[in-house]
């Protein structure tokens, strides 16, 4: 079938995400703690909905990467982002329910959900953001 | 799942297909289904990366890590570690040769470093049997600007704005050929646009690559040249041993006239145009624009006298426009980013960049496009990673068999067209050998001049006796029996030839010998005169003799030589028999004490 101009750029929006992935992207980078202590702690259905969320959004800028053990298995699931800067936020005890706010909020609208954050966890207020 | 977190590149070029790539691809796929994670990762077979050496070549993206030498027995591990875990695999993460460092990015190779791409954009990055892949990477773009926003002639005006000149050798600038062709009168209206996918000149494989991993690009490309000279057929001829860029090129032609991109009435406007594929038989000849127009026309593959220039009267007569791939690669690239940028790009007078296959004595061996006016130097040092075994640089041919050599001394010449002329060489299509100290200049001209004597068709005189004249002289000089006063017949011989043959080839054939006589005219001295080679290649010359001070008389030489010309007495000196040796070598890396020299 002989495709139109609009089917054409159909299937072009339809590539960006991947072709944005072979490129290097422009936006936040979240990477999910995967090693042996991460699976266990049930990182993978926290990294299954972070790819549901973000493809359901749009958000064809943000890149979801995974890596070994973060170090603080006791933490686990971690979740790390990074923006375009290099400035990083972590969560922690990260959860699937935990993950909509997370896309819906510092992903999309750059608004960090500081109780998930480091923060928290250790009983000290410092800031949630830390240069990486 | 629509999302993929992560890519996983399979080379599909012919390098890595033949070092087993196919077979990685199956066994990525069965280990992502065995984690259930198939639909979260996406598996792209791509074209050549390049550094074809290292293949099978993984990449994984984002990370864009480089994985080199990949087996399949290695995916599993692979999968697992980095896809299912998240820890690149770093023991199959290519180590750039030289200098220890440990990159983890394709971005971070020296090899990539200093090339731009502009021509090689795609390959290695999409599959080239998906044209959606193509079209994502803003593929079909660049004829959808041209049919609905340009007239014929301000394409033809943006191409020649932007200095482009064609990448098959002669340089000849792209825009006016377009011109000419479009100003030719087709009584019937016919005009035909080919391309030339010979690629016969040995040691080369830019223009296969192109085709095996971007071939909608030069679909897209000779629709563009067909609607700016008024042409609705094209047809590119690519030599028969290059199945997997055959392959691929129908597979990309189906695809487009599946999806409307070529054939009737393209994007609803009256632009129709049609591709064909012509299967040659290999004949380096055959690569010389009228030889293969006779062989598309079925005709025996022998060029014809010109003028006429195909643009007046090509392809059956017609007026055609005939560019190379790699002209053509850059095509849509001008169209989109305007000539400005693309002559913003490389020298004066060479716009762009050019694809070279580097190969012989280099580290890095494998296929690289830089801008025009690069040096040599960086081509071998940075980009190459330097010559093998710590060895000396000594020269570097380029033009294959029509070209010449570049010697130390210009190491630092920017490379462009015009450049590689003055200092006796050309272009060409892109082949690019180095050689060290270990290559007599001598037999490199007389292994050029051995192809082409052997190419020639034969149709005129100067070329198919003149070749052999000069081959019978690097023979016999090389063979030690050189006299006084061949260098000078060489140099007669070649005038003549360069004067009087038919074609390109033949005009072409004493290049290589003129250039090494040029610069390394003290080797073919050494050689005739004092029957000597300085580098140690032309077995004839050389003399294998025993140390008699430091020979043991072990005698596990003699037992090694294959022609018994050594011969002793346990525990005293042995000796070799000259007249008997074959210059095999094998008494040197037989005798356990060094006592065994060759000079
Ligand atoms: C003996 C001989 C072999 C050639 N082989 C090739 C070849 O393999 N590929 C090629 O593109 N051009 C080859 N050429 C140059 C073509 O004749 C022609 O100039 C070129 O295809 C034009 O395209 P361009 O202007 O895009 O470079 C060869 C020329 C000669 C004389
Ligand atoms: S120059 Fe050589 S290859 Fe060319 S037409 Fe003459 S004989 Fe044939
Ligand atoms: S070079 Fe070969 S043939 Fe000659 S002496 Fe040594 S082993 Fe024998
Ligand atoms: S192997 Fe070496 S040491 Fe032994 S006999 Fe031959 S030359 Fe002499
Ligand atoms: S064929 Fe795989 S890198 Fe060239």
């Amino acid at each position: 079938m002989a495709k139109s101009l609009a089917e054409l750029k159909a299937i072009r929006d339809k590539k960006v995400n991947e072709i944005n992935l072979r490129h290097g992207k422009n936006g936040y980078r979240v990477v999910v703690g995967m090693a042996t202590c991460g699976i266990a702690a049930g990182a993978r259905p926290v990294m299954v909905k972070l790819m549901e969320e973000v493809a359901a959004n749009g958000l064809n800028d943000v890149t979801v990467a995974q890596t070994g053990c973060i170090g603080s298995c006791r933490l686990e699931p971690i979740v790390e982002v990074y923006d375009g800067e290099g400035n990083k936020v972590t969560y922690v005890h990260m959860t699937p329910e935990k993950v909509t706010k997370v896309v819906e909020q510092h992903l999309t609208s750059g608004k960090v959900v500081d109780e998930y954050t480091m923060t928290i966890v250790d009983g000290k207020i410092i800031s949630p953001e830390v240069k990486a | 799942m629509a999302y993929k977190r992560s890519q996983i590149l399979i080379c599909g070029g012919t390098g890595c297909t033949s070092s087993g790539s196919m077979l990685l691809a199956k066994e990525v796929k069965k280990e992502l289904i065995k984690h259930d994670i198939l639909d979260e990762i996406e598996v792209v077979v791509t074209g050549c990366f390049g550094l074809c050496e290292l293949g099978p070549v993984v990449i994984v993206y984002p990370e864009g890590t480089f994985y080199s030498r990949v087996e399949s027995s290695d995916i599993k591990e692979l999968v697992e570690e980095h896809l299912v875990k998240g820890r690149p695999l770093d023991r199959l993460i290519y180590t750039e040769k030289g200098d220890g460092h440990h990159p983890l990015s394709i971005n971070e190779l020296g090899f990539f470093k200093k090339q731009k791409r502009i021509v090689l954009a795609n390959c290695g990055v999409i599959d080239p049997e998906n044209i959606d892949e193509y079209i994502g990477f803003n593929g079909y773009t660049a004829i959808e600007k041209v049919l609905l926003t340009m007239t014929p002639q301000e394409v033809i005006d943006v191409i020649k704005a932007s200095g482009l000149r064609g990448r098959g050798g002669g340089g000849f600038p792209t825009g006016l050929k377009w011109q000419f062709t479009h100003d030719a009168v087709s009584p019937d209206g016919v005009k035909y646009v080919a391309c030339n996918a010979d690629e016969g000149d040995p040691g080369a494989f830019m223009d296969r690559s192109v085709l095996e991993g971007d071939p909608h690009s030069l679909i897209e490309a000779m629709s563009i040249a067909a609607y700016a000279i008024g042409s609705s057929k094209g047809y590119v001829y690519v030599r028969a041993e290059y199945p997997i860029a055959v392959k691929r090129l129908q597979i990309a032609i189906d695809q487009a006239k599946e999806y409307g991109l070529l054939g009737e009435n393209i994007f609803d406007t009256d632009f129709s145009f049609d591709l064909e594929i012509r299967l040659g038989a290999g004949a380096f000849v055959c690569g010389e624009e009228t030889a293969l127009m006779n062989s598309i026309e079925g005709k025996r593959g022998e060029p014809r006298p010109r003028p006429p220039f195909p643009a007046n009267k090509g392809l059956f007569g017609k007026p055609t426009v005939l560019n190379n791939v790699e002209t053509y690669g850059n095509i849509t690239a001008i169209i989109l980013n305007g000539a400005e940028w693309f002559a913003s790009v490389g020298t004066e007078r060479s716009k762009g960049t050019k694809v070279f296959a580097l190969g012989g004595k280099i580290n890095n061996t494998g296929l690289l496009e830089i801008p025009m006016g690069t040096t040599l130097r960086e081509i071998v040092y940075e980009i190459g990673g330097g010559i093998p075994n710590g060895k000396a640089f000594k020269a570097a041919q380029t033009g294959g068999p029509s070209g010449g050599c570049i010697p130390t001394s210009m190491l630092d010449t920017p490379i462009d067209y015009d450049n590689l002329i003055a200092i006796g060489s050309m272009m060409g299509s892109g082949g690019l050998i180095v050689m060290d100290e270990d290559n007599c200049m001598v037999d490199v001209a007389r292994f050029f001049l051995d192809f082409t004597q052997d190419e020639s068709c034969g149709k005129c005189p100067p070329c198919r006796i003149g070749t052999k004249r000069m081959l019978e002289i690097l023979e016999r000089i090389c063979d030690g029996k050189g006299v006084e006063g061949d260098i000078e017949r060489l140099q007669d011989l070649a005038e003549g030839i360069k004067a009087s043959a038919l074609c390109g080839l033949g005009q072409t054939a004493p290049n290589p010998v003129l250039s090494t006589i040029h610069y390394f005219r003290d080797e073919y001295e050494a050689h005739i005169n004092d029957k000597k080679c300085p580098a140690g290649v032309c077995k004839h010359l050389l003399n294998y003799t025993i140390n008699e001070d430091t020979c043991k008389g072990c005698g596990i030489c003699a037992k090694k030589c294959p022609a018994e010309a050594i011969s002793g007495e346990k525990k005293k000196p042995f000796t070799i028999d000259t007249a008997k040796c074959i210059k095999c070598g094998a008494c040197i890396e037989a005798c356990p004490f060094g006592s065994i020299s060759r000079a």
